[in-house]
């Protein structure tokens, strides 16, 4: 028996031509607008989503990062600030401990000068005393000498002046 | 190891379920199958031969004797009116046109589908010889539901010198010519349009039928995934389909397309799935094997549509440049135009003959491939020969469904990145 040998499948069936284009035609139209279109709307948006969510965290690490600058200039300028004023405290506390080394030199200048003008005041007074003791001294001295040695007038006034003039000199 | 013997136990198993749609019952065949190839020597060396000759043994049911395996690929890879799983044959329902009689609605059981998908009986002057309806030329045949003899093959000549098998339907010892359904080639393949046209739900429509249905019902599937798990990862099936989907849409439909690449997505998508589901299905065995893709008649369909859907987007731009290619001196254009109509025609052209040719010789190699068994045993008479092949076959076939598996996606995405290209060129704006 010979086999219907033959290469039928190159041979387009009118019938299988017509079914294949319906077929297609309503997958085409019917899972393009209940399947294709809705799965490409939702990965369209998905990837939006992913985007949107990769620039929000890039804008929060940028966020975070001015954040950190902001905290370091802050924290910077209390530094600063510190600084400042402990160096302001310890300009102060030099001028305050030169102003009373200052006034306590001057005390104590004025008390070496008032303890001076004092010493002088009382040499000047002591040396009066001594004077006015020596005075008396050489009058006593002068009144046993004279008692002695003046005899006549014209030698004792000549003598009293020599006198007088050597105690002014000095 | 034990995993790859299983494995080749399995698709041994496997190899001989799908071969056995039309050898099974082999060995009981024999006795008329000597007879029947007498006859048929017989036959060969006359032109003529009268109608009883023909049928002296039609009556016997005849099978095969040599096996033929050039035969026995073209008829696994043809389309058919019955659904045959292995011992099973599913009647589906035909819708036939003739312009005589009008539309003939039926299921193919009314044939009494027999081995071989062979009906024995005759309805409203149609049989089924090998699966596929034929009806019978012979308008004195009765119209009813009669049972016939048998159904023989005869070679014969045409007028232009080529031979070609012609059934005859012997009934009451006569023998009566059939003729094929028609045919959109136009002649060149030795077909053409004959008395009646077969729109039934065919085998292979069957199977674009489930295959379409069963994508959709997936896409749909996983379009209310997306929508219900909104803001979530993908999960199963959808994730498993998600990065197909996206490499269509990122590597085929964006870089061809450019912006307008939503428009066509849709179109390019279905044709990818519905190509890929397609050629997937007619790989797993013990589903009949549908060679859906590796039917001109489909192929066609497809670039029909692609053709359709490029022609109808192209643009000035595209039409300028087939029928005043810019910058092209005019003389040169009385060459140019016709190259660039051709050319035209031959885009989708080629993309049907390439789907085509790739399927259908996948299938033809796997079932040449099984086919060894057969004839390394010699029809069942050396059985340490048939032990051997079977051995070599099913590794070479295990090798080819491997390599049929990348060709189904490769074909698939070949056409897909075709028609975009295409389309690209055709929607593209001047940019000179």
């Amino acid at each position: 028996m010979i086999f219907l040998s033959e290469f039928s499948v190159i041979k387009p069936d009118i019938g299988l031509l017509f079914w294949s284009t319906v077929i297609f035609i309503l997958f085409w139209v019917v899972v393009g607008s209940l399947a294709f279109r809705p799965i490409v709307r939702a990965l369209k948006k998905r990837e939006q989503d992913i985007q949107n969510s990769l620039d929000e965290a890039k804008r929060a690490r940028e966020e975070m990062a001015n954040l950190k600058a902001e905290n370091e200039e802050l924290l910077r300028q209390a530094r600063e600030e510190r600084s400042r004023i402990l160096r302001e405290a310890k300009e102060i506390g030099d001028k305050m401990v030169a102003e009373a080394r200052e006034k306590a030199k001057e005390e104590a200048r004025r008390i070496v000068t008032e303890a001076k003008e004092q010493i002088e005041n009382q040499k000047r007074a002591a040396m009066i005393e001594v004077k006015n003791d020596l005075g008396l001294l050489a009058i006593q001295i002068a009144e046993k000498i004279l008692r002695k040695n003046l005899s006549n007038d014209k030698e004792q006034e000549a003598f009293v002046k020599s006198l007088i003039d050597e105690i002014e000199l000095n | 190891m034990r995993r790859i013997l299983l494995i080749v136990a399995c698709l041994w198993a496997l190899d001989g379920a799908t071969f056995g749609q039309s050898h099974e019952n082999h060995q009981s065949e024999e006795a008329h199958a000597a007879e029947m190839h007498e006859a048929h020597g017989e036959h060969e060396v006359q032109t003529h031969h009268a109608d009883e000759d023909l049928c002296a043994h039609a009556d016997s049911h005849g099978e095969s004797g040599d096996f033929d395996p050039a035969a026995t690929a073209y008829h696994h890879i043809s389309d058919a009116n019955v659904y045959t799983i292995g011992p099973w044959a599913f009647p589906l329902p035909c819708i036939l046109y003739s312009k005589e009689d009008g539309w003939s609605v039926f299921m193919s059981s009314k044939f009494g589908i027999g081995h071989h998908g062979n009906g024995y009986k005759a309805y409203k002057r149609y049989v089924l010889d090998e699966g596929v309806v034929k009806r019978i030329k012979d308008p004195n045949f009765p119209m009813g539901e009669v049972e016939i003899d048998g159904i023989v093959h005869e070679e014969v000549a045409t007028p232009d010198g080529k031979k070609k098998v012609v059934a005859y339907v012997c009934y009451e010892g006569q023998a009566f010519e059939t003729e094929h359904k028609s045919t959109a080639d136009f002649g060149m393949f030795g077909g053409g349009i004959t008395s009646f046209y077969d729109f039934s739900i065919t085998k292979n429509v069957a199977s674009m039928i489930l295959v379409a249905i069963l994508l959709g019902w997936m896409f749909v599937y996983i379009a209310r995934k997306y929508e219900e798990r909104d803001g979530q990862a993908p999960t199963g099936l959808q994730s498993f389909v998600e990065p197909i989907f996206v490499f269509i849409q990122d590597e085929v439909a964006k870089p061809f397309l450019g912006d307008k690449w939503e428009r066509f997505l849709p179109f390019l998508q279905a044709l990818f799935f519905f190509i890929l589901g397609l050629n997937l299905f007619g790989q797993i065995p013990f589903l009949g094997g549908s060679n859906v893709t590796g039917n001109l008649a489909v192929t066609a369909a497809l670039a029909i549509i692609t053709f359709i859907v490029v022609n109808i987007n192209g643009n000035a731009h595209y039409w300028k440049h087939i029928f005043a290619m810019p910058g092209v001196p005019k003389p040169l254009l009385f060459i140019m135009t016709p190259v660039e109509i051709i050319g035209m025609f031959i885009k989708p052209l080629t993309l049907m003959l390439r789907l085509f040719a790739n399927i259908t010789a996948g299938h033809m190699v796997i079932i040449i491939f099984i086919s060894l068994i057969f004839i390394f045993g010699q029809s069942g008479e050396n059985v340490g020969g048939a032990l051997g092949a079977a051995v070599g076959s099913t590794l070479l076939t295990m090798f080819m469904m491997s390599i049929e598996l990348l060709v189904a996606f490769i074909q698939a995405f070949v056409f897909t990145i075709l028609t975009a290209s295409y389309l690209g060129a055709a929607t593209e704006e001047a940019h000179h």
